[in-house]
């Protein structure tokens, strides 16, 4: 599924974030609103009162204009696109989906060795955080679950707040989901100050790779994070903000991953859920491959344990990011279909696979390296 | 702008200061058990300690990062984490937070069974002076309410409680109104053979949302001969009384306890089947206690602790049978002994803590006011000894009965931390202390650990606990786990796959 395409970018200044129409609206209704013209519809000559316009075919207009646009057929009535100065269009929201994320920041405090979405130095934070703003207005119909990602959030500072204290009022329903390093929340002010907003439905997602300091430290490349991120879990707790511990399973963390979550039942018997999570060949990881990688087949036994220890004791556990036909059977139970629509693919190989509709797929990175045990069930 | 990764060694450096925790620790099973204050436990090679001691093991070593991980060392790469090992520890204390919750009232010593074992005195049937008056009731209704605990138990008691029905109908308006006002949680139990229980009775129970908890123990000919009464039918009307207990308060508001005679010793089997064939879920396996004319009566009931162990495992054992047949039975004792161990909570069970439940998780309001410690203390009175009165309701306050001489002698042997034979003991953390136990059947509170029946109980039930944990046998420990969680047994044997 396509999220992006461009064209060539006439009269727009700033970012502009809007709403995709195919309907002339009356003039009164435009305001927030973005006209967008498909392959071979002739462009009508009122444009007034739109906040941009896109098309395929050639435009002149005095207008915000994208027009030359290479691919537009993923665009539909509703979804929330954000048209950049240089032509760049990027769909933010797509109204018939149920996963949702509002990406905060490129910035993070961690430098994770197998991180999905490398870190950038630059300071985003005041024009993301007014995109995602206008986002969040936007959004409608509500989104059932929202995730807000980065980089790291909580480097937002204030303006965190803001968006979920927006959340909170303009999109009250909507699961909150929130992946974050969790190393802020061990500063008892600033946890004390994210639990006033109250959001009614709102779970931190946390990395954890270890039940060692040392361990742990090296694989999100920052010394201190550990004892951060489990004093941060622990004042999360104590101002009644829930959690859940994710996990990411590579060559690093599958060697002590049962003393792992028998650290997190002992030490952190609050975690509301474990998400026990595949590789993602994207981002950094196949920079550090050598180091991280280990065939799914591979780690079987130790999964099974680890999935064995947090069930037998009823804390909710789910695996992430895996193929059923390198799974035990033991585990599929634990697999959730956790990859969205837009990054996932199957193999040629799973055609032909009678477990096809309940299996995850692959990430659609996944085809450059993946477990060598894939095959049709 | 990219950034750069860095080698393990600039963020792992190896600890040049390895510190102890507080553990214990024991050789079992041709291992060493390790155990911290919290609880948790490590099962490393013999020799770990010395090794430690010697500054011998590899701090690059798995076994290293276990013992740190289990807050059983620290270095200076983990000082900032304590904080965390404190938290498991005021978790697994956290009964001790809200003060005492469970008041027993004696609301009359009168009762119709004569019982060998039987705690306290028995008298006849008769009304007079072994009841509970109108303004002791109220003085210990308000005094329960004193404790700072925002939600208490009132189980009444006897006697035969029912026998004084007049005055449980008395008590529990009294009570809840009392508790309404102070807002404070209320629940109710009445401990009763059911011999007498009418259906009115029931009815009202029901109505005012109070449990049942009765005697079983066994079948017909062994609950008969341990539970006298006149027509020699105790067993037969505790059934009927189960039955219409049931019927009129809903299944899970009955409940049964056994108490372990010597005649009960050679029928383990028949005493669990005869429960699972009253579809009771639960049974506690329940030596006698050495009070009240349990000890007068010692040839009668009594036997060594090491014969009532042989009957706990094979118990045990016929329990795991019944469970992996798929009928859900948890053994109580256990049960509390392995949530101890296993999890990061504590329980309130009265007899297996640390500092000892005296007092701290109980109270007993006897029917002429004094106030004892725990339902031991007053059995114990009522042979004439009362170093565990702590005082009386119409003369003592809260303050009063917990500053007492009584009370504070108590207290000061009431830590197993601090007791010779229990400070280094490896199961300290999963056991407790019992001054009074200890005064009953030593003559001395401190007690002599190598000759106490309470020590020889514990250590070897928990050990036996901690040979199914070494063995690890997913299908035993699912049994386990479904005591602990609630959850469904695993599938049964043969049915599947």
């Amino acid at each position: 599924m396509r999220l992006t395409t461009a064209g060539s970018a006439r009269n727009i200044g700033e970012a502009i974030v809007g709403r995709i129409t195919t309907q002339n609206l009356p003039d009164a209704t435009r305001g927030q609103c973005i006209r967008f013209f498909a392959e071979g519809e002739a462009p009508v000559l009122n444009l007034a009162g739109y906040r941009a316009i896109l098309s395929h075919a050639d435009l002149a207009t005095d207008y915000p204009v994208v027009d030359h646009l290479r691919e537009s057929d993923h665009f539909r009535d509703g979804d929330v696109v954000v048209v950049e100065r240089d032509g760049f269009v990027r769909s933010l929201y797509r109204s018939y989906e149920r996963h949702h994320s509002l990406f905060v920041t490129e910035r993070c405090s961690s430098n994770c060795l197998m991180c999905s979405q490398p870190p950038k130095d630059k300071d985003d934070v005041e024009s993301l955080t007014k995109r995602n703003q206008e986002l969040i207005r936007l959004m409608s119909p509500a989104p059932e679950y929202l995730t807000i990602t980065g980089g790291e959030p909580t480097l937002l500072g204030d303006h965190l707040f803001e968006l979920i204290d927006q959340l909170k009022t303009s999109l009250p329903n909507t699961e909150l989901h929130m992946l974050t390093n969790g190393r802020t929340f061990a500063w008892p002010e600033y946890t004390r100050q994210f639990a006033a907003i109250e959001h009614p439905n709102l779970c931190l997602g946390v990395p954890l790779y270890s039940d060692c300091v040392g361990d742990h430290d090296y694989v999100v490349q920052a010394k201190g994070a550990f004892d951060q991120t489990v004093a941060g879990l622990h004042q999360a707790a104590r101002n009644g903000i829930r959690v859940e511990v994710r996990v990411v399973l590579h060559r690093l963390t599958i060697p002590r991953l049962t003393r792992l979550v028998e650290y997190i039942y002992r030490n952190l018997s609050f975690v509301e859920h474990v998400a026990l999570m595949g590789l993602e060949y994207v981002g950094y990881t196949p920079r550090n491959i050598a180091e991280l990688w280990i065939d799914p087949f591979d780690y079987q036994a130790e999964l099974e344990r680890a999935v064995g220890y947090l069930a037998i004791r009823n804390m909710p556990v789910s695996i992430y990011n895996h193929q059923l036909c390198v799974l035990s059977r033991s585990l599929w139970p634990y697999a959730q279909k956790s990859i969205s629509d837009w990054k996932n693919l199957y193999l040629p190989e799973c055609e032909r696979c009678a477990a096809l509709e309940d299996c995850g797929g692959l990430f659609k990175w996944a085809v450059k390296k993946h477990s060598e045990h894939i095959h049709a069930l | 702008m990219s950034r750069s990764f860095y080698p393990f060694e600039n963020f792992a450096p190896a600890p040049q200061q390895v510190s102890l925790l507080p553990f214990q620790f024991t050789h079992l099973f041709g291992q060493e058990l390790l155990v911290n204050e919290a609880g948790e436990f490590l099962f490393a090679p013999e020799g770990t300690t010395r090794s430690l001691l010697e500054g011998a093991v590899d701090v690059r070593s798995n076994l290293y990062k276990d013992l740190k991980a289990k807050h059983i060392v620290y270095d200076e790469t983990s000082s900032p984490l304590l904080d965390v090992l404190a938290t498991k520890i005021r978790t697994k204390y956290d009964h001790l937070s809200g003060g005492t919750r469970l008041h027993i009232f004696v609301v009359t010593l009168r009762c119709e069974h004569s019982c060998h074992y039987c705690q306290v005195s028995r008298q006849t049937a008769a009304k007079g002076e072994f009841d509970m008056s109108q303004e002791t009731a109220d003085r210990s209704i308000s005094l329960m309410l004193d404790s700072p605990s925002p939600h208490v138990t009132l189980e009444l008691q006897g006697g035969e409680p029912l026998l004084a029905f007049d005055m449980i109908q008395y008590i529990v308006p009294k009570a809840k109104e009392e508790a309404r006002i102070r807002d404070k949680g209320l629940d109710i139990v009445v401990t009763t053979n059911l011999a007498c229980a009418t259906d009115e009775m029931l009815t009202y129970f029901r109505d005012e949302e109070i449990r049942i908890s009765t005697s079983l123990d066994g079948p017909a000919f062994l609950h008969n001969k341990n539970r006298p009464r006149p027509g020699n039918d105790s067993y037969e009307r505790a059934i009927d009384g189960i039955e219409r207990g049931r019927a009129i308060l809903g299944h899970s508001n009955v409940a049964a306890l056994m108490t372990t005679t010597a005649a009960s010793l050679d029928h383990v089997e028949e005493i669990i089947d005869e429960y699972v064939r009253r579809d009771f879920h639960t049974i506690f396996l329940r030596p006698i206690s050495p009070y009240g004319f349990a000890l007068k009566t010692k040839d009668r009931t009594g036997y060594e602790m090491e014969r009532f162990l042989e009957f706990y495992k094979q118990g045990l054992a016929h329990i795991l049978n019944i469970n992996r047949s798929g009928y859900r039975l948890a053994e109580i004792y256990s049960q509390i002994l392995l949530s101890k161990i296993l999890t990061p909570q504590g329980t309130g069970y009265v007899d297996l803590q640390s500092p000892a439940g005296g007092a701290w998780n109980v109270l007993v309001y006897n029917y002429n006011g004094d106030v004892f410690a725990s339902d031991e203390s007053r059995m114990l009175a009522e042979m004439q000894d009362w170093t565990f009165r702590l005082g009386n309701v119409h003369k003592d306050n809260r303050r009063s009965l917990f500053t007492s001489e009584a009370a504070l002698k108590m207290f000061e042997v009431s830590c197993n931390q601090s007791l010779a034979g229990c400070s280094d003991c490896a199961f300290q953390s999963y056991c407790g202390a019992d001054p009074i136990y200890h005064h009953a059947t030593q003559g001395d509170m401190y007690g002599h650990r190598p000759t106490s029946g309470f020590c020889t109980r514990n250590m070897e039930v928990i050990k036996h606990l901690f040979s199914f944990i070494k063995e690890d046998n997913p299908e035993t420990m699912k049994i386990f786990w479904s005591w602990l969680t609630g959850s469904p047994l695993p599938a049964k044997r043969g049915t599947c796959d």
